[in-house]
């Protein structure tokens, strides 16, 4: 946006956009948290098993079938 | 950039995304939770009823080795009671609040950069390529499975099969956006938008041919599986509209903040 206020010619319609080399360590971090979060609802414990047992896939059970994620 | 400016307007970053992203994305784990314990959870109940019912059928070999395999350390039961309240609203929420914030930094990726497209319809159509992409085709291949069906042997084919192919039609997905947005140049916007999304149909078509087909279904009743099957859709389609209306509403607002910011800075500089 700075380089718009340099250049006052530039049409003030440019639409502002997100730097991309910025956005990529945000999609590499939060992108393994949300990844790591849905593993845990969608298939813990069924076919790998984070902890041993049962009670994450117990817990979220209703959730893993009515998501359409694959139970038992 | 933006920091020449401190502490005025929300500047368009990935955090002021990520942050309205997380939001809708529970609001919308809140509203898919009242869907599935409305319209999902009786069919829930009634397949367990079944799995009960042909439970009472086993050998004494049978139900001897169940025993024994609940009695292994780790291994614990949870009443139906808790699982349909705070469970389902558990994974609800987690699900819901992780996509809200995925399809928010995807939409940071793409705001601005699609052609002439505004900042509400980029993420508009992001959030309705995510549900495609994410829950629906997905769902086409192998369509959600109420508790019953379902044999426990082969889990981790069937994980295996449905996230290879969530993986393609996501990365599908993106390629369609990227060729789509580069159409931009030589094509107008329909024609565009229209090329990227027949080349994603035959990309995912392909991978459904390829991967195995679902697992039988036994003698599972037909009108059971049905509703369970459309309370499944309805839930991922509340989901996936409340991060769509809701992110559209608020990166909408953002971006006409970072625009009236944009061009004041213009007009000063002009001055």
């Amino acid at each position: 946006m700075s380089q718009s206020s340099a250049a006052p010619l530039v049409p003030a319609v440019e639409l502002p956009a997100v730097p991309l080399l910025q956005l990529g360590t945000w999609v590499v971090f939060y992108g393994l948290l949300a990844m790591l979060a849905i593993f845990f609802v969608s298939a813990d414990q069924g076919a790998i098993s984070l902890p041993a047992g049962n009670a994450v896939h117990e817990w979220v059970h209703d959730a893993r079938h009515l998501l359409g994620y694959p139970c038992h | 950039m933006d920091s020449q400016v401190p502490g005025r307007k929300p500047a368009l970053t990935p955090a002021a995304f990520l942050v309205r992203g997380l939001l809708a994305g529970l609001l919308a784990g809140l509203i898919a939770f009242a869907v599935a314990f409305a319209f999902g959870e009786p069919h829930v109940d009634d397949a367990i009823a079944l799995e009960e019912a042909a439970a009472a059928h086993l050998t004494h070999e049978e139900v001897a080795a169940e025993e024994a395999a609940a009695a292994e350390p780790g291994m614990v039961e949870i009443s139906r009671e808790r699982q349909k309240s705070w469970g389902l609203l558990t994974g609800t929420a987690a699900v819901g609040t992780a996509l809200g914030g995925l399809v928010a930094l995807a939409s940071a990726a793409v705001v601005g950069r699609l052609g002439r497209l505004s900042a509400r319809g980029a993420t508009l159509l992001v959030a309705g390529a995510g549900f495609v992409a994410v829950a629906l085709v997905p769902f086409l291949k192998y369509p959600a499975t109420p508790p019953a069906v379902g044999d426990p042997d082969t889990i981790n084919g069937r994980t295996v099969e449905y996230f290879a192919l969530l993986l393609v039609s996501v990365l599908a997905a993106i390629a369609a956006v990227v060729i789509g947005r580069r159409l931009l140049t030589r094509f107008d916007g329909v024609t565009a938008t229209l090329v990227a999304a027949a080349g994603y149909v035959a990309v995912v078509s392909v991978a459904g041919l390829l991967l195995p087909g679902p697992e039988s279904l036994g003698s599972f009743p037909a009108d059971t599986l049905w509703s369970f099957r459309r309370a499944s859709v309805l839930t991922l389609a509340s989901l996936w509209a409340t991060i769509a209306v809701v992110l559209t509403i608020l990166v909408g607002r953002l971006h006409d903040a970072a625009t009236a910011d944009a061009e004041r800075r213009a007009l000063a500089a002009s001055l």
